[in-house]
This record gives structure tokens, C-alpha cells and sequence, in this order.
């Protein structure tokens, strides 16, 4: 199958990057004890493993090329095993109904620590719905989300230290904020291209990380705000286990509605003005829609999820401090979204689950937890860029109406 | 008036190296129209290498003059090494592809070789070695400059003049201006455009590694995060100076530098990287094409 040209394209790439990770991975030096380490095997992995891969890619781009060609020369639109499930009643229903099941007896079957896992992969299946709205569904590109996180969780923090307000209180005044914080950076900030938009949304989430990391008076500084309340439930006193399984179940009802209501604005007005303006921005103004008021509400919506996750995060955690909102934080939440597929709320949830849970699970490899998020962010890009499950726009057909009648 | 003098000078040694990285966000923005965000990364591997081959070699005994060359053009050669490999695998398949997919795929390679470092070598900061040692002539004056703010500020200036002459006067300084101005007729006349962009990535990254190995040894300590302030503090300078503008980088660089400088100086310290981040928004909003650049009108 392969011919001597292909083997010796591949044996060149793999000495090439012997090459380039020589210094960095086979040498490692000790300066205060003056000793070199060579890692000689290294070499060797990378060698075999960039062969391999090198093979893989090239069969991979040929299969990809004759498909797309056989797809354009038929004229056929092809829609995965997913999709066509999920249209259909028939599957939806039952495969819905099992997986409500599942969740809601999930606190019984498993263990205090699965819950408590599985609550965190549910707030960023939450976070990831909530940055899908504005960079899956409206093309903007915000870096700085994890800004609109903090507030939320700062806002439940303070506002618990310094005026005792509870839970629920603060959960709809975290998401006010946030989204209040999204309106005041959105508007300067809109009028910007794309990838300037990128790049001053990443300064705004690092200008707030600092300002709470410096600000002591306020903020209490690097040293964060401990003994935050969990939630209560209609005044009982709950143990340690019944606040996690209780949070769990807060957190599946808040993933639904989340559900819910992102995708009814999908198919709204504003949800299909979002979609105009990624599309092409001077042909949607020419359409008459205004474009700051539809950025402004993509990024005031996609931030109030965020605050009231913050809130949450808060509650579950007990104690927050600025380390928990680096950049990397929004890194691994477009990480979600762009792996399960920008637009499609299924590809979230299942971008959430997989990058969130699959760590957790395999503990001997979670020291690659980053180094795999960032190749799948590259490859993604590259080999498949619709994501796992790619967004199907909902297509609108004209029926006579003798046919309905029938 | 000394304390004003030395936070000048360390001003400009900060903006030096911010110019040298900016240049090569400046030029690649320039021909392809992509924010490298991996290019912080670049300059930080420039730095390890340099670190590593700087430490075997003094381990095995080598004067110190070989030290600083050779580790000098091996930082050069594996971060331009590393530039090229980044373009080809997340840049190049995605050259028609929408406007934000090389982006982000930028962000992933900027994630990606962070953690590849920090696993091939370690999390913890690293002394870098005195690869320059403090000169004579400089003893009554070292109370306000250093001898290596003067080795950066020498540099630094050798390294644009030779890019100057590089873009004014060769075959392939030629190519890439025309590539920048319009890269279907670039093509259309010959000119080589995947070869002039795997040049540009190549030079950019050259220039961060030099950069990389000056900063390392000018602040003693390295680290795999240094890449991302960095970064984002030379893509300030490339923005403030006019994306896509060269003069323009190494101006924005300094300008950089010197507000730095004096706002730790004299206002705060703590906020040191806001005043950075806080000028680029500043920027953006009121003259997002910056200093030198030419405005952006976009057509239908």
C-alpha cells in the first residue's frame, strides 16, 4: 500500500523532528550540581511516534480529499449517525428519557467523589453553552470569559462576607453582574475585527484577574475569600454529602434550562441575526440589522451563564481566589466548545464530558492534561474543523398547503 | 535625576526586546494576516535552548566567549527550527479556512508547546548563567545602566539594521514586501509565496530567540510561562506601533518599554502588567491602527 516515496517522506519527518526536540527533550541539565542528563529514548519515541503519525495523517488527508470530492460530484448533504438519530422522534425520545434516567439516579449509584466530579463537568457543560453563544453562534472570539466567571463568584463571595446575602440571593445578582460587565466591555470593545476583539478580550480577563490578585482592601488579594456558605435548601441543615448530591441536582435543573433556553434563542430572531453577523458582517448591517445591539446581547447573554456558574463555582468550592480564573481557564472553555463543535449543543455537552471527565478518570496521564488540549485544539482546526458533532442549521421548506390538509 | 536615568534605561532595554519579538508578530501579520499566537512561545524556547547548550557547554569546560556564541546559534537555529514546524502543521492546512481557525489554532500550539516544555524539562524557575560579564568601562556608570542593559541595547540594534538591509536590498526582502502587498499577484509573478511565508516565520523566530536569550540573561531566571506575558506585551508593542508596519513595531516596542519603566517606577509596581494590557486596549479602541500603520478599510 505504501510506495518506497511515501516511506521515505515519512522517515524524513520523523528525523526532522528528532531533530527539533533533541535540545529540549533528551537533554536535561542540573546547574547547581553540574550534571547533564542524556534521555537518549526519548529520541527514539519521538522518532517512531512522528513516523507513525505522519502515516496516519497522510492516509487520513487522502480518504478526507476523495470523500469531499465523491460529496461535491453526488450533490449529497451527508448528516452522521448522531444527527439523524436526534431528528428523528423516534430515537430522541428514548435516548432523551435514558439519559434523564441516568442522571438522576446518578448520586445513588456512585460514590461523594463522582458527584462531586460530575458536578464539575456539568458547570463547564454550562460555561461552554454559555461561550458557544458568542463564539459559536455569533462569531466573536472572547478570550476573557473566564472574567465574567470571576464576577460571578467574586460577587457571591463578597457580597455573602460583607452583607450575608445567601445563595439565591446572589445567584440572578452574580448573573446581572456579569452580564452588566458584558455590556460595559462589549461596548468599546465591538467595533474591533475579529482577531484584534481576540486579543483585547484577553487583556480585559487579565486586567480583572490582576486587579482582584492586587486590590487587597477589596478583594483580600492572593489569599482569596474562604468559609463561603454552600446553598441552602429551605432552611434544612444539610451534611457534607447531602450539599454535593444537592448542588448535583441544582446543577443538572440549571444545565437543562440552560438547554432550553440557548436553544430556543438559536432558532429565534436574535439567534438568527447572530448567525447572520459570523457570517458575513456587511451583508447583515445591509440587511438591517443593528449591529452592536445583536453583538451586545450575544456577549451580555454568553456572560450572564457565566456569572451564575461563577456563583455556583463559589458555593461547590467554599473558597476562591484570582488563581482559579487564569487565562488558561477560558483556554480549556473554547477548548469545550471548538472540540464538540462550534454552534451545536450537543457537541458542548459531549466536548464538556470528554475533556472534563476524561482526565479526571485517566490519573496517570493528567500531567498531559494541557498538552493534549492544545493538540486537539490545533488538530481540530486542521482535520475537522466543524467539531465532533457539527451544528445542522434547521432548514425551512415550503409546503403547499393541499399537502398539509392531507 | 539618577533614578530617572535608570528606569530610562531599563525602559529601553525592556522595549528592545519587546521590539525584537513584536517584528516578528509585525511581519508575520503583515503576509498572512494571523495573530502568531505561538510566537511568545517561540522566543521562550529560544530561551531554553539557549539555557540548555549554555550549561552543558560551560559543564564540559568551554571558555565563555564559545559559550555565548554557541548558544546564541543554537537558540537561533531551534526556535526558527520550531517557527518554521509551527507554520507548516497548524498554520498552513488552514490558509483559506475562516478567519478565526488559525487563530485558534494558534492558541492550542501556544498551549500545547507550554506544556511540552514543562514536561521535557520542569516547572520550576531556572537560574540562567552570566553569559555576560560586567565591563570595565562601565564601573562609574553602574549605578544607572548595566553592562548588559548596553550588550541588549547593542544587539538590538545590530539585529534590526541587519533585518533592514535584509528586507531593502535581497531577492527574498523583495519577495516578502511584495507578498505583503498583495500575495495573488505575489504568485502571479513568480513569486514563491509558501517559501516567502516559511522565510518570514523563520526570521520573525530568529529575532524572538535572540530576544529570548538576551532577556534570559539579562533577568537570571527563566521559566515556561514567560512566553505568554511576553507575547501579549510584543504584540501591544507590534499594535501600538502599526500592525504590520516594521519601524513601527520597534517603535511601539520602545514606547512600550519606557511606560512600563516609568509607571512601575513612579506610580506602582504591583500593577506592572496591567498598565501594559491596559495601553493595548487604550489603543485599540481609539487608534487600532496604531502609530505607523496605515488604516484598515475593509471592502465588499
Amino acid at each position: 500500500m505504501f510506495s518506497l516515496k511515501e516511506t521515505k517522506r515519512s522517515a524524513l519527518i520523523s528525523l526532522w523532528f528528532m531533530f527539533l526536540t533533541f535540545p529540549v527533550l533528551v537533554i536535561k541539565v542540573d546547574a547547581i550540581e553540574q550534571t547533564v542528563y542524556w534521555r537518549w529514548e526519548n529520541m527514539l519515541y519521538i522518532g517512531l511516534g512522528s513516523f507513525i503519525l505522519s502515516i496516519f495523517g497522510k492516509i487520513f488527508f487522502e480518504r478526507q480529499k476523495s470523500r469531499r470530492e465523491r460529496q461535491i460530484a453526488e450533490k449529497i448533504e451527508k448528516h452522521s449517525l448522531i444527527q439523524r438519530a436526534l431528528r428523528d422522534p423516534k430515537y430522541l425520545y428514548p435516548l432523551g428519557a435514558a439519559f434523564f434516567l441516568f442522571a438522576v439516579t446518578y448520586p445513588y449509584l456512585f460514590s461523594t467523589y463522582q458527584i462531586n466530579v460530575m458536578t464539575t463537568a456539568l458547570m463547564y457543560v454550562v460555561l461552554g453553552l454559555g461561550l458557544n453563544i458568542v463564539v459559536g453562534v455569533a462569531g466573536l472570539l472572547d478570550l476573557g470569559y473566564v472574567a465574567f466567571y470571576l464576577v460571578g463568584a467574586y460577587s457571591y463571595g463578597l457580597l455573602n462576607m460583607h452583607f450575608g446575602l445567601g445563595f439565591w440571593t446572589v445567584l440572578p445578582i452574580g448573573a446581572l453582574l456579569a452580564a452588566l460587565l458584558g455590556i460595559l466591555l462589549g461596548f468599546p470593545v465591538l467595533r474591533l475585527r475579529g482577531d484584534y476583539l481576540a486579543i483585547v478580550t484577553l487583556a480585559f480577563g487579565e486586567i480583572i484577574r490582576l486587579i482582584m490578585e492586587n486590590w487587597n482592601d477589596f478583594s483580600q488579594g492572593p489569599s482569596g475569600i474562604s468559609n463561603i456558605p454552600r446553598p441552602g435548601l429551605l432552611g434544612f441543615d444539610l451534611t457534607l454529602d447531602q450539599a454535593i448530591t444537592y448542588l448535583y441536582y441544582l446543577m443538572i435543573v440549571m444545565v437543562l434550562v440552560t438547554i432550553f433556553v440557548v436553544n430556543r434563542l438559536q432558532n429565534s430572531r436574535l439567534g438568527r441575526a447572530w448567525v447572520a453577523l459570523r457570517e458575513d458582517e456587511i451583508a447583515c448591517q445591509a440587511m438591517g440589522i443593528d449591529k452592536t445591539k445583536t453583538k451586545l446581547t450575544a456577549f451580555a447573554l454568553g456572560a450572564t451563564w457565566a456569572g451564575m456558574v461563577g456563583v455556583i463555582f463559589a458555593a461547590k468550592t467554599t473558597f476562591i481566589n484570582p488563581a482559579s480564573f487564569t487565562f488558561l481557564e477560558s483556554a480549556i472553555i473554547l477548548a469545550i466548545v471548538v472540540l464538540g463543535g462550534m454552534g451545536s449543543i450537543l457537541g458542548v455537552i459531549l466536548g464538556a464530558v470528554i475533556l472534563i471527565l476524561l482526565p479526571e478518570y485517566l490519573r496517570a496521564l493528567s500531567d498531559y492534561r494541557m498538552l493534549a488540549f492544545g493538540a486537539i485544539m490545533v488538530s481540530m482546526m486542521v482535520f475537522r474543523p466543524q467539531g465532533l458533532i457539527s451544528n445542522v442549521r434547521r432548514h425551512y421548506h415550503y409546503r403547499p398547503k393541499k399537502e398539509q390538509q392531507k | 535625576m539618577d533614578y530617572f536615568v535608570e528606569l530610562f534605561f531599563s525602559g529601553l532595554t525592556r522595549g528592545s526586546i519587546y521590539a525584537l519579538i513584536a517584528l516578528g508578530y509585525t511581519m508575520v501579520y503583515g503576509i498572512i494576516g494571523l495573530i502568531n499566537f505561538a510566537h511568545g512561545e517561540i522566543y521562550m524556547i529560544g530561551a531554553f535552548t539557549s539555557f540548555i547548550v549554555a550549561t552543558v557547554l560551560s559543564i564540559y569546560g568551554f571558555p565563555l566567549l564559545a559559550i555565548v556564541v554557541l548558544a546564541g546559534f543554537a537558540a537561533i537555529i531551534w526556535s526558527s527550527a520550531y517557527g518554521y514546524t509551527v507554520e507548516k502543521l497548524a498554520y498552513k492546512p488552514l490558509r483559506h479556512a475562516p478567519r478565526l481557525s488559525p487563530l485558534i489554532s494558534a492558541i492550542g500550539m501556544s498551549i500545547f508547546l507550554q506544556n511540552y516544555i514543562l514536561l521535557a524539562q520542569t516547572s520550576d524557575f531556572l537560574a540562567f548563567p552570566e553569559l555576560i560579564p560586567d565591563l570595565d568601562f562601565m564601573e562609574p556608570y553602574a549605578h544607572v545602566v548595566g553592562t548588559t542593559d548596553l550588550v541588549i541595547l547593542a544587539t538590538t540594534a545590530i539585529s534590526m539594521l541587519a533585518l533592514t538591509l535584509l528586507i531593502k536590498f535581497t531577492r527574498i526582502g523583495k519577495a516578502m514586501r511584495a507578498t505583503s502587498q498583495d500575495r495573488t499577484m505575489a504568485m502571479l509573478v513568480g513569486i514563491n509565496v509558501d517559501r516567502v511565508i516559511s522565510m518570514t516565520f523563520i526570521i520573525g523566530s530568529a529575532l524572538a530567540a535572540i530576544g529570548g536569550m538576551l532577556i534570559a540573561s539579562h533577568i537570571g531566571q527563566i521559566n515556561f510561562m514567560i512566553g505568554f506575558i511576553a507575547g501579549i506585551k510584543a504584540f501591544t508593542a507590534a499594535v501600538l506601533g502599526g500592525i504590520g508596519s516594521i519601524p513601527g513595531a520597534v517603535l511601539g516596542g520602545f514606547v512600550l518599554g519606557l511606560t512600563e519603566s516609568f509607571a512601575t517606577g513612579y506610580v506602582s509596581s504591583d500593577y506592572e502588567d496591567v498598565f501594559a494590557f491596559g495601553l493595548l486596549v487604550l489603543i485599540l479602541l481609539f487608534k487600532p491602527s496604531g502609530l505607523l500603520g496605515k488604516a484598515d478599510i475593509q471592502k465588499v
